[in-house]
Formats: C-alpha cells, sequence, structure tokens
C-alpha cells in the first residue's frame, strides 16, 4: 500500500514538473485591430506585463499592420492595388483611428488631446517603451502581403520579426496568458 | 506599518511617476527596483489613484515587500522593500 502511494507521488510529481516546464511567464497576444483605442490598450497591457517581468511577444496582423508603417520611408515598384491599399490604409500609428466616435477624425483628434491632458502616452511613445523593455513585435507576412506592404516600409522597432501563425502558436501555447485584440 | 513608522523610514530611492498615467507608474517602478539592492526601500510618487491598488499587486507578484502609502494632498507616496 505504501510502495504504491510512494509511486503515485512519484508520478504526480513527474507530471507537474512537466507541466510547469510546458508554460513559461509569458504573454502572447494578437493585435489584428486597427484602432486607435485596441492598439493602445494591446499595448498598455503589453508593457504592464513586461513591468511583471513576462516575456512579452505580440503578433500583428490584418488592419493591425498598418499602424506599424513609418510614415518617413516610402518603397517602389509596387503594383497598382498595394498602391491603391497603401493609400487608403493608415499610415503609421499616428495616423489610426478611434474604434467608435471616429466622426470624420473630430472624435479621433479630440481624443488624442484628452490623451495628452490626462498624461497618457501616444502610441507613438508606447512603440518607444515596448521595444525599451524587450517586447517582440511579430508581423504576420500573409497579411503584409494582402495589403502590399514591405518590409522596407515598417518602422524601425529592436525586436521585429516578419512570419507566420505558425510563430505565434508555438509562443501561444508556451505562454500563461494568451490574448486577442 | 504604521503612518508614523513610514514618515520615518529612509528611502534608497524615490521614483517620481506623478506626470504620468497607467501604466507609467507601474513601468517606472520596474525601472527603479532595477536601481536598488535585495532589502532596499523605494518609494514611488504617484497622482493616479489605481496606481493604489496596482503596486500592491505587483509587489505580491515580485515577492518584494510592500510596506504602505502615505497620502498626501495631491498624490501618494507608496513604501516597498526590494525581495
Amino acid at each position: 500500500m505504501s510502495i504504491d502511494l510512494e509511486k503515485q507521488i512519484l508520478e504526480l510529481k513527474e507530471r507537474i514538473s512537466k507541466l510547469e516546464a510546458g508554460t513559461k511567464d509569458q504573454l502572447s497576444m494578437v493585435v489584428f485591430s486597427g484602432d486607435l483605442d485596441k492598439i493602445l490598450a494591446a499595448l498598455i497591457i503589453a508593457t504592464g506585463a513586461a513591468a511583471y517581468d513576462m516575456k512579452v511577444k505580440l503578433f500583428f496582423t490584418f488592419w493591425a499592420t498598418a499602424a506599424l508603417r513609418d510614415p518617413e520611408k516610402t518603397v517602389q515598384g509596387k503594383n497598382f492595388m498595394a498602391k491603391m491599399f497603401g493609400m487608403m490604409l493608415p499610415k503609421g500609428s499616428g495616423k489610426v483611428k478611434l474604434s467608435k466616435m471616429n466622426m470624420c477624425g473630430i472624435g479621433t483628434s479630440m481624443i488624442k488631446g484628452i490623451m495628452k491632458k490626462n498624461k497618457v502616452p501616444s502610441l507613438q511613445e508606447m512603440f518607444r517603451t515596448a521595444g525599451e523593455l524587450g517586447i517582440e513585435i511579430n508581423i504576420c507576412e500573409m497579411s503584409m502581403n494582402l495589403m502590399g506592404f514591405k518590409k522596407e516600409e515598417m518602422i524601425d522597432y529592436p525586436n521585429k520579426t516578419i512570419c507566420g501563425v505558425a510563430t505565434f502558436l508555438s509562443d501561444a501555447q508556451e505562454s500563461k496568458i494568451q490574448l486577442f485584440i | 506599518m504604521t503612518a508614523e513608522e513610514l514618515k520615518n523610514l529612509k528611502s534608497n530611492t524615490i521614483v517620481d511617476a506623478r506626470g504620468t498615467a497607467c501604466p507609467g507608474p507601474l513601468l517606472a517602478a520596474k525601472k527603479g527596483i532595477g536601481e536598488i539592492n535585495s532589502g532596499e526601500i523605494m518609494e514611488i510618487y504617484s497622482a493616479d489613484e489605481g496606481t493604489k491598488h496596482d503596486i500592491p499587486k505587483w509587489c505580491q507578484k515580485m515577492t518584494h515587500e510592500f510596506l504602505g502609502i502615505i497620502e498626501e494632498d495631491s498624490y501618494s507616496r507608496l513604501f516597498l522593500r526590494k525581495a
């Protein structure tokens, strides 16, 4: 009987250590939205997690990729559709709009004023902080191709990789927290 | 710790995060804690109400000892001891 118990405890210990090894103190987040408010929320959670010494990996996909364009960079050799998308979509985090109450841009510029007054950092400042904290940004290659974005026109960011869904999945699998914004 | 004990504490470092909103004070705390040694005391100034809830939670997770809060007129002083 006691041998049985010991055996069971050993087995449980082994299973627990396997579980513990499987998940890290890591946050994986899909940033899908290209809206100012949602990207801001994503970056606040991300930098907060970094303050908790968590490893943070952001996977920018679809509309969110537009916020990672550098307004000062131009690239040549785009086809007609890519040029159209490039013109229609915001060029960089300074140009993204509110998801609600945008009112042809009035709401967005109002909220930016209120953010300043309340000492809430702008998206550009948040990206800079995120970079300093070692937060990784992974950009979905498929989304970039769909929208005709080239890697040469994306912002300079210290931990930036262009990759696919497998990267997100393997990061998410070993993360304690996974979010989609 | 009582307010009296807190007032007599000598902080090894003071982080002034009064000019920032969430997550500013938290990020300032993370930066500040890296600059002191284990057992030393850090004081955070914050004008952000949420910080009073956030910093004790953060301390719990990071195993720092949260010592208490002194309320000033327009801000709070939060004390903690580095683990």
